[in-house]
C-alpha cells in the first residue's frame, strides 16, 4: 500500500499529543466527579482516543465537526481549549456556551465544532447541511459527522447517507464502533458491518482499526481528500472499544470482563507512545514533558472553571430567540 | 405597476403570493436557498406548484428536490443555516413534520440556547395542511400547538395572499426558526395582491373588523368561516370584532387583550382539536389578565377530538363552521 498517506514525524507526535490530552482529560474528569467537586452526566471516551486524533490532524479550524454526548475526545482533538470545556461542563458563565449547554452540547464554532448532540444519530442530518453550505460556496471545507455503532440503526443514518451520496456532499461519516450501543452489544443489534452499508448508498465504506493511528490516518486522509476534491462522502467504520460503561456510574456488568481486560491491555495510548519511542520519532523526555504540560493545563482549566461564576437567572430569557424575552 | 392596474387592484392567490415572496427573497439574497420533496421544476415545483419556476430561475443548486427524507431535509436546512444560509425547507404536509420532530424540536429550536448564542438557526419550515379535501386521518391535521409549546420556534399561519407574502418575507428575514403553515383548501382563493417587498411583522395580529360586543380570535382557514359569521351576527344586532391572529407563537397578546378588554367576551376558533390547543393558552391568558372584566367565560371552538375522518359529512362536521361561531358568539352575547 505504497500510495497510502503516512503521517510524518511531527504529525505522529501531534496525534499522540491529542491522544494523551484526551486520556488525561478523561482521567481527570472521572476523578473530579468521584471527588464530588463536579456533578455532570459524563460519557467517557476512554479507549477511543486514536480516532479523532488521527482524523483531526487532517482538518483545519475551518472544517466542521458534529459530534455526540460521548464527544469530549472529538472536541479536544479539534482544538477546543480546556478552560472553555471545563467551564462549560461545570455550568459556568465562562464556558463555551455560558454553561447553558453542558457536556452534551459543547459548541465552539471558532474551531469548527458546530453541534454536539445528545440525540443518537442526529449529527448526520446536520452535517449534511454544513457540507451543503461548503458545496454551494465552493470553500473547500469538509464536515466530519461522528456517531456510534448504535446510531447506525436509526433512520437518520439511512436518510443522511443517502442524501449525502445523491448530492455528493463533502462529508465524512465516522462511525466509532466501540462494540456497545448503550448496554447492548453491536452484534446483537446488526447482522452486518456498518461499513458494508455504504454500498447501499453508492459511497465508499471502509472498516478500519480505529485504534491504529497509522491506519486511521491513512483512511481519514483519503476520505477527506475525496471530499475536498468534490468526489463525495465516505463512510468510515472505526473499530475501537469503550473502556467503561455507557455513562459514568454505570457498573458495566453487561460487558464481558475478559474482552474488556484484553482491550485495556491493548490500550492504544501507551501502545502508540511506546511505538513513537521505539521508532525514534520521539524521546521519553519529550513525551513526558508533553504529558506534564497537559496535566498542568488541565489543573489550570479545572481551577478556572470551578472559580468561575454561574450564569445569572436572566440567562433563562436569553438565547431562546435572538431578541431577549420579556 | 401602471395607472390602470392601480384603478383595479391586482389579484393574486395565496399560492402565488408565497411563490412571489420566495422568489423576491432569493433575488435579494444569494443565501436564501430552498429544499424539499418535488420542489424543483423537473418535479413540477411542488405537489401544488408553490415553488414552480424557482429552480429554473435560480438553479437547482439553490432550489433542490430531495429524497422523501424529512429528517434529512430539516437537518440539511439546519446545517446550512449554521454557516450563514437562509434555507426554506418544505415539509409537504404538516403530518409529515412528525417524522422530523427530533430535528425541529431538539435541534432547530434549541441550538441557539444550548450554544449560549454562538449559533442560531434561521430556517423557514413551510408546511401545508387543512381539512376539506377528504384526505382522512394523516394528511390534514393542524399541529401548531406542538410547536408553539416548544421554546425557540415561531409559528405563523396566514389567511390572505398579502399576509402570506408579508409573513414569508418576515420569516425569511427572521434570525430564528419559523414554522410557516399553509392551508391547502384556501391556496387558490384570489384576493388583493401583495406589493413587492411587503412585510407583515411576526407576532402582530390583524383586526379584520371592529366591534363592541364580542371578540372572535381565529387564524388560517377559520378566518373564512368567521367573516360570514361577523356579518350574520351584525344582522342579529351583535357587534363582533374579528382578529386574525396570523402569528400563533408568539401571539399578539396586546391586540387580543385590548379587544377582549373592550368587548368582555371572546370566542377562539381553530381547526386544531380543542383540548390543549392554542385556544387553551389564549383562554388562560385572558382569564389571568382580564378576570374581573370578562362578561362571560371564554369560549373555545376547535376540531372534534378525534382523528380527521374521511367521510364527507364527518369531515365537514369535524372543523368549526360559520354557524358554530355564530351560535357561540350569540350565547356569549346573552350573558
Amino acid at each position: 500500500m505504497s500510495n497510502r498517506a503516512t503521517p510524518d514525524a511531527a504529525t505522529q507526535i501531534e496525534i499522540y499529543r491529542r491522544m494523551a490530552l484526551i486520556k488525561a482529560n478523561d482521567e481527570r474528569s472521572r476523578k473530579v466527579i468521584m471527588n464530588g467537586r463536579l456533578v455532570m452526566p459524563y460519557y467517557s471516551p476512554r479507549g477511543q482516543e486514536v480516532i479523532p486524533s488521527a482524523i483531526s490532524v487532517n482538518l483545519t479550524d475551518e472544517d466542521y465537526i458534529c459530534t455526540i454526548y460521548r464527544g469530549s475526545h472529538d472536541q479536544l482533538a479539534k482544538g477546543l481549549p480546556l478552560k472553555d470545556l471545563w467551564a462549560e461542563v461545570a455550568g459556568r458563565t465562562t464556558g463555551t456556551c455560558k454553561g447553558k449547554g453542558g457536556p452534551m452540547h459543547v459548541t465552539y464554532p471558532t474551531k469548527g465544532i458546530m453541534v454536539t448532540t445528545g440525540i443518537v444519530g442526529s449529527t448526520m442530518p446536520i452535517a449534511n447541511g454544513l457540507a451543503w453550505g461548503s458545496q454551494l460556496r465552493g470553500d473547500g471545507r469538509v464536515t466530519v459527522a461522528s456517531f456510534g455503532d448504535g446510531a447506525a440503526n436509526i433512520g437518520a443514518f439511512h436518510e443522511s447517507l443517502n442524501l449525502a451520496a445523491v448530492w455528493k456532499l463533502p462529508v465524512i461519516f465516522v462511525c466509532q464502533n466501540n462494540e456497545w450501543g448503550e448496554h447492548t452489544a453491536y452484534d446483537k443489534t446488526s447482522n452486518v458491518k456498518v461499513a458494508d452499508r455504504a454500498a447501499a448508498y453508492g459511497m465508499p465504506g471502509v472498516r478500519v482499526d480505529g485504534n491504529d493511528p497509522f491506519e486511521m490516518y491513512a483512511i481519514a486522509s483519503e476520505a477527506i481528500a475525496r471530499a475536498r476534491a468534490g468526489e463525495g462522502p465516505t463512510l468510515i467504520e472505526a473499530m475501537t472499544y469503550r473502556f467503561f460503561g455507557h455513562v459514568f456510574g454505570d457498573a458495566d456488568a453487561y460487558m464481558d470482563k475478559a474482552r474488556k481486560e484484553e482491550a485495556m491491555a491493548n490500550d492504544p495510548v501507551p501502545r502508540f507512545r511506546a511505538q513513537l519511542i521505539e521508532s525514534g520519532i520521539a524521546t521519553e523526555e519529550l513525551l513526558a514533558e508533553m504529558e506534564a504540560a497537559i496535566e498542568k493545563d488541565i489543573d489550570e482549566a479545572v481551577e478556572f472553571a470551578l472559580a468561575s461564576d454561574f450564569p445569572g437567572v436572566e440567562e433563562l430569557k436569553r438565547d431562546v430567540f435572538a431578541e431577549e424575552m420579556a | 405597476m401602471n395607472a390602470q392596474s392601480n384603478v383595479k387592484a391586482a389579484k393574486a392567490n395565496i399560492l402565488q403570493a408565497i411563490n412571489a415572496a420566495i422568489a423576491d427573497a432569493m433575488e435579494a439574497d444569494d443565501n436564501v436557498i430552498a429544499l424539499g420533496e418535488d420542489l424543483a421544476d423537473p418535479e413540477e415545483g411542488g405537489v401544488c406548484g408553490v415553488t414552480k419556476g424557482l429552480s429554473s430561475r435560480f438553479g437547482e443548486h439553490r432550489v433542490r428536490s430531495t429524497p422523501i427524507s424529512e429528517q434529512a431535509i430539516i437537518g440539511a436546512a439546519i446545517g446550512a443555516s449554521l454557516v450563514g444560509f437562509k434555507p426554506i425547507a418544505e415539509i409537504m404536509l404538516m403530518n409529515f413534520t412528525t417524522v422530523a420532530m427530533d430535528m425541529i424540536v431538539n435541534h432547530a429550536a434549541k441550538l441557539r440556547f444550548m450554544s449560549g448564542g454562538q449559533t442560531h438557526v434561521p430556517i423557514v419550515i413551510r408546511t401545508m395542511t387543512g381539512t376539506g379535501f377528504a384526505s382522512g386521518g394523516q394528511h390534514c391535521d393542524y399541529l401548531e400547538a406542538w410547536f408553539a409549546h416548544t421554546a425557540g420556534i415561531k409559528v405563523v399561519a396566514p389567511s390572505s395572499p398579502k399576509d402570506a407574502y408579508g409573513l414569508m418575507r418576515s420569516a425569511i428575514d427572521d434570525p430564528d426558526p419559523v414554522l410557516f403553515i399553509e392551508n391547502l383548501p384556501t391556496y387558490w382563493s384570489p384576493a388583493e395582491a401583495p406589493e413587492k417587498g411587503h412585510r407583515v411583522p411576526i407576532g402582530k395580529a390583524n383586526v379584520l373588523s371592529e366591534g363592541s360586543d364580542v371578540t372572535i380570535i381565529a387564524y388560517a382557514r377559520m378566518i373564512q368561516e368567521a367573516m360570514p359569521a361577523v356579518a350574520k351576527l351584525k344582522e342579529a344586532g351583535i357587534s363582533a370584532e374579528l382578529i386574525d391572529l396570523r402569528t400563533i407563537a408568539p401571539w399578539d397578546q396586546e391586540t387580543v387583550l385590548k379587544s377582549v378588554g373592550k368587548t368582555g367576551r371572546a370566542v377562539i376558533v381553530h381547526e386544531a382539536v380543542t383540548p390543549f390547543g392554542a385556544g387553551a393558552e389564549i383562554a388562560a391568558v385572558l382569564n389571568e389578565q382580564l378576570f374581573g372584566k370578562l362578561k362571560a367565560p371564554v369560549k373555545r371552538l376547535g376540531g372534534a377530538f378525534c382523528p380527521v375522518p374521511f367521510s364527507k359529512p364527518l369531515e365537514t362536521a369535524f372543523a368549526p363552521q360559520t354557524a358554530d361561531i355564530v351560535a357561540a358568539a350569540e350565547a356569549l352575547a346573552k350573558s
